[in-house]
């Protein structure tokens, strides 16, 4: 009776073999190692710069243990983590800001394990180091821009068709129009409702005028919104790709918000800069009708004549620059910083696109011998860098500007540029940061907890069932087994709190060994022959474990769905543990026994303690 | 080996008066002391940011107060834990304050101060995502009572799903009772655990409930008291053991574990030696309170039809 069919020993064979297979490569573990890629389309990547980067490190005398080429670019990897440091500062310098250079961890597992898929498990950031943001998109800001934006396209649109009104204006992320003719109304009101189909249009009296305000329908609100999201995401993207990270994620969560993981960055106050900064560039032309000394004065004094804005520019110079941007940071395809051949100073040198080139030559053809403004716009503060007097047309889409404190200054306007802006605001609204060694320290910790814990009870087990406690050990043990090779396999997150999940279920697991051996001892005190008890004592204790285990489950499901970070970490191993362990410790476990004692035929006696 | 072998059954259920007022007792005190001393939330639930640095010498508190203090920062908690080389320091939220940005401010101060420190943890938590996750806490907690309650209430009965539940929110509530009273940090980690102490302590009382329902069918004549004193006195050998073996498991986290796992495996702790009193001597005279007998189970088994017709 106790004999288990081929199959099932089959079943438990092979899912133990795939178990060390896919555990093992957590055996031969990581080391450090560079990754260079490429974000742009022009720059290749191929055994030319496979052998500039060995010569390159061979130079400064940096050794590596291995050098290669593959789909995502390529990877050297160090004996230790200061060898890695030191070649990615060297190849940052020598390859420039085409090329992406991020720290990375490889595996050092044989190539035969990649290739079928097996990867050690996949460290959380409190494990490896690294940080967590979760960012918010000011979605108010988001609808205000595009009220904003709203404000001038009324005005050009109503230029053109030449209707006359008294004012326009921006409250909150509705456009207020005035008129004094109804007439006037009438044709706006067809305007904008056949070229502004996303706006709602109501009226109100207010004296002798008629005020038409102009908002955002719901749909287009949500659709602005949703963009917002979506080009933040992107330039998070492109920033970090900056940044040389990884394996950077950055996913959207609920409706404004983005969490962004960057593990095995240390250099966290430069990250949360680049993250957060919303840098945009304007250019503008200065109001040189009404640039005279007098009105300057009044405008210091806050009499902005209209259609203007106040600035001074870093140079302490007063400029009432126009309202009516030329070109934004949009047509940017390309920045870099540079130094200035004649003067010395630093530069950002600025490619435009197609369209942006095409813009730029009109306007400086037509407004020779004026002054240009470029604006750099963060958090909605506009500051003048530079104004230079256009000279010439300036063609090709190839501009330099000027005015730039030092090189650094340059680089992070550079980066910013490239890297495009973001459609709205966005704040931090939670950070979770683990220094490297930290990492280290909290894999120690977790391995030492599971280790020490599972020695314990395996002393304990042994000590009080004898033969069969040995077999729960040995079934406690294909558990661990199971569920680092099923982490591994799915990829899954582990942290902390999942290492801290391994132990508790380990600790939990055993319970079902000990309702099995009660069970066994308690028919064998009950007189049963040895082979009736073990059948007795694994059938009955299947439903108590089948139950317990099923509740455990519900708590573990509720845990992964509404907890976050550390609790979700927790949920996924607690519920893959529990999963793992129905089938170790009762078919595992069963297979052994059966092994053991099922083919005997005089069994008189169980070592069961 | 064997440390249980109990020839006759315990007759707990006589002790049902006095096992219920000492759960009464501790439930109300653990109350109690939520309601005045109430949890020390970790920065998890509101908000703020929490710092761990490191020194190569043991660290000095006061010199370190000062830096942080000079950010413009009042209310500031700077206290060791583990060895006298780790700092602990909680920053409160700061109304218009970009409060990321706050922690690289207070590492600039400290490197001002001593440039050997090291940063090893920065956590902060914007105070409206503290409360969502603080309210996504307490809606896991409703929905794993829900959940648990439901399938008992499938496998066995409403008397058992009730108990049950009853039994291991008696847990929860004391676990967070002794958080309270010693004011120990409680964070999303805790929560964490509090949740599988509830997953593992109604573990605790399905394996008894099994029991009793398959002594239901097997124990005939016996009066439902002395079937249920059955059950616990042949489940108590395993439900020792099996604690005992967790408790291994949670001891070796309290010792290696380390300061995030440390509260982790107090709760736990707590939760365990709790779990077992609660699911033998609370979750049973409960049933036995509520009502059942052998009829209970045969009728719903054999009748189903019929048990639902007849009130």
């Amino acid at each position: 009776m106790n004999r288990y069919p081929l199959w099932k020993y089959l079943l438990v064979g092979i899912s133990l073999i795939l178990a060390i297979v896919y555990s093992l490569p957590n055996v031969f573990g990581e080391s450090p190692a560079v990754q260079i890629s490429t974000s742009k389309n022009h720059v290749q990547i191929d055994t030319g710069l496979l052998e500039r980067v060995e010569e390159g490190l061979k130079q400064e005398g940096i050794t590596y243990d291995a050098i290669y080429l593959d789909a995502s670019g390529i990877k050297v990897r160090f004996a230790n983590p200061d060898t890695q440091i030191k070649a990615k500062d060297v190849l940052g310098q020598m390859l420039g800001s085409d090329y992406v250079i991020a720290l990375n961890l490889l595996s050092e597992s044989p190539g035969w394990l990649t290739s079928i898929g097996a990867l050690p498990m996949y460290l959380g950031l409190d494990l490896r180091g690294g940080v967590h943001f979760l960012l918010e998109v000011d979605m108010n800001a988001a609808l205000t821009q595009a009220a904003e934006r709203y404000v001038g396209d009324f005005r050009s649109a109503f230029r053109k068709d030449k209707i006359s009104y008294q004012g326009i204006s921006r409250e909150g992320q509705t456009v207020l129009i005035r008129f004094t003719s109804a007439e006037e109304i009438a044709k706006a009101e067809r305007i904008i409702n056949r070229d502004f189909p996303d706006l709602t249009i109501k009226e109100t009296v207010n004296g002798g005028e008629t005020i038409v305000a102009a908002s955002l329908s719901p749909v287009a609100q949500k659709r602005i919104q949703d963009f917002a999201l979506k080009q933040n995401i992107q330039t998070l993207h492109n920033r970090i790709n900056e940044l040389g990270v990884a394996e950077p994620i950055i996913q959207q969560q609920g409706a404004n918000r983005v969490v962004v993981q960057l593990p095995g960055v240390q250099d966290t106050a430069k990250a949360k800069e680049i993250l957060g900064r919303t840098a945009t560039l304007e250019i503008r032309m200065v109001d040189e009708e009404k640039s005279d000394a007098v009105t300057l004065e009044n405008a210091a004094k806050g009499q902005v004549p209209f259609g203007t804005e106040f600035f001074v520019d870093r140079n302490g110079q007063p400029l009432l620059v126009k309202k009516s941007v030329v070109l934004t940071g949009d047509y940017i395809t390309d920045a870099g910083p540079g130094l200035d051949q004649q003067s010395g100073g630093s530069v950002v040198h600025v490619t435009l696109d197609g369209r942006g080139a095409g813009i730029f030559k009109q306007v400086t053809r037509e407004n020779v011998g004026k002054r240009m403004a470029i604006l750099l716009i963060e958090r909605g503060e506009a500051e003048v860098i530079t104004a230079p007097v256009i000279r010439e047309e300036i063609g090709g889409g190839r501009v330099q500007i000027s005015g730039m404190a030092n090189i650094k200054e340059a680089t992070d306007v550079a980066l910013l540029l490239r890297a495009g802006a973001l459609a709205a605001p966005m704040d931090i609204i939670e950070e979770r940061t683990v220094g490297p060694s930290m990492g280290e320290e909290n894999i120690k910790r977790g391995m030492d907890s599971v280790l020490w814990g599972f020695a314990a009870i395996a002393i304990f087990m042994i000590a009080y069932y004898m033969l069969f406690g040995t077999v729960s050990v040995l079934a406690l043990g294909i558990n661990l087994l199971l569920l680092v090779a099923i982490l591994s396999m799915l990829q899954a997150t582990l942290t902390l709190p999942g290492l801290a999940a391994v132990a508790l279920t380990l600790g939990m697991a055993i319970d079902a060994n000990v309702l099995i051996n009660e069970r066994i001892r308690e028919e064998l005190r009950n007189g049963n022959t040895p082979q009736a008890s073990i059948h007795a004592g694994y059938s009955r204790a299947w439903d108590t474990i089948l139950d317990s285990n099923v509740t455990t489950l519900i708590a573990g499901l509720a845990l992964f769905m509404f907890g976050s970070g550390p609790v979700k970490g927790f949920a996924v191993v607690h519920v893959l543990g529990i999963l793992t362990s129905m089938f170790s410790a009762v078919m595992v476990s069963r297979a052994i026994v059966n092994g053991i004692y099922g083919y005997r035929r005089k069994l008189t006696k169980l070592s069961i303690g | 080996m064997e440390f249980f072998r109990i020839k006759k059954d315990i007759p707990f259920m006589s002790y049902g008066r006095l096992t219920t007022a000492i759960s009464l007792v501790t439930f109300i005190l653990a109350v109690f002391f939520l309601a005045t001393r109430g949890l020390h939330l970790g920065v998890d639930f509101t908000g703020g940011t929490m710092m761990e640095v490191s020194y190569p010498e043991p660290a000095k508190i006061a010199e370190i107060r000062t830096a942080v203090q000079s950010v413009g920062l009042s209310d500031v908690t700077v206290q060791n834990f583990g060895t006298s080389r780790d700092v602990l320091i909680r920053l409160p939220v700061k109304e218009g304050v970009t409060t990321a940005q706050l922690s690289e401010e207070v590492m600039a101060a400290l490197r001002a101060a001593d440039s050997s420190v090291v940063m090893n943890r920065v956590e902060f938590v914007g105070p409206q995502v503290g409360q969502e996750l603080y309210e996504n806490g307490a809606l896991a907690l409703l929905l794993v009572s829900i959940g648990i309650m439901l399938y008992l209430y499938f496998r066995f009965e409403w008397q058992f799903a009730l108990a049950a539940i009853i039994a291991n929110s008696h847990d929860v509530v004391i676990i967070l009772g002794f958080f309270a009273f010693f004011q120990w940090e409680f964070n999303l980690t805790v929560l964490a655990a509090v949740l599988a102490v509830l997953g593992y302590s109604v573990n605790e009382s399905v394996v008894v409930f099994d029991r009793i329902r398959e002594n239901f069918r097997k124990m005939r004549k016996a009066l439902p008291k002395e079937v249920i004193d059955n059950a616990i006195t042949r489940t108590m050998s395993r439900t020792i053991i099996t604690h005992f073996s967790t408790q291994l498991m949670v001891l070796s986290m309290l010792i290696f574990g380390g300061e995030v796992l440390h509260n982790f495996s107090l709760a736990l702790t707590i939760g365990i030696l709790f779990g077992i009193y609660s699911s033998v001597l609370v979750a049973s005279p409960i049933v036995l309170f509520l009502g059942i007998s052998r009829e209970t189970f045969v009728s719903s088994e054999k009748k189903p039809v019929e048990e639902e017709a007849m009130p």
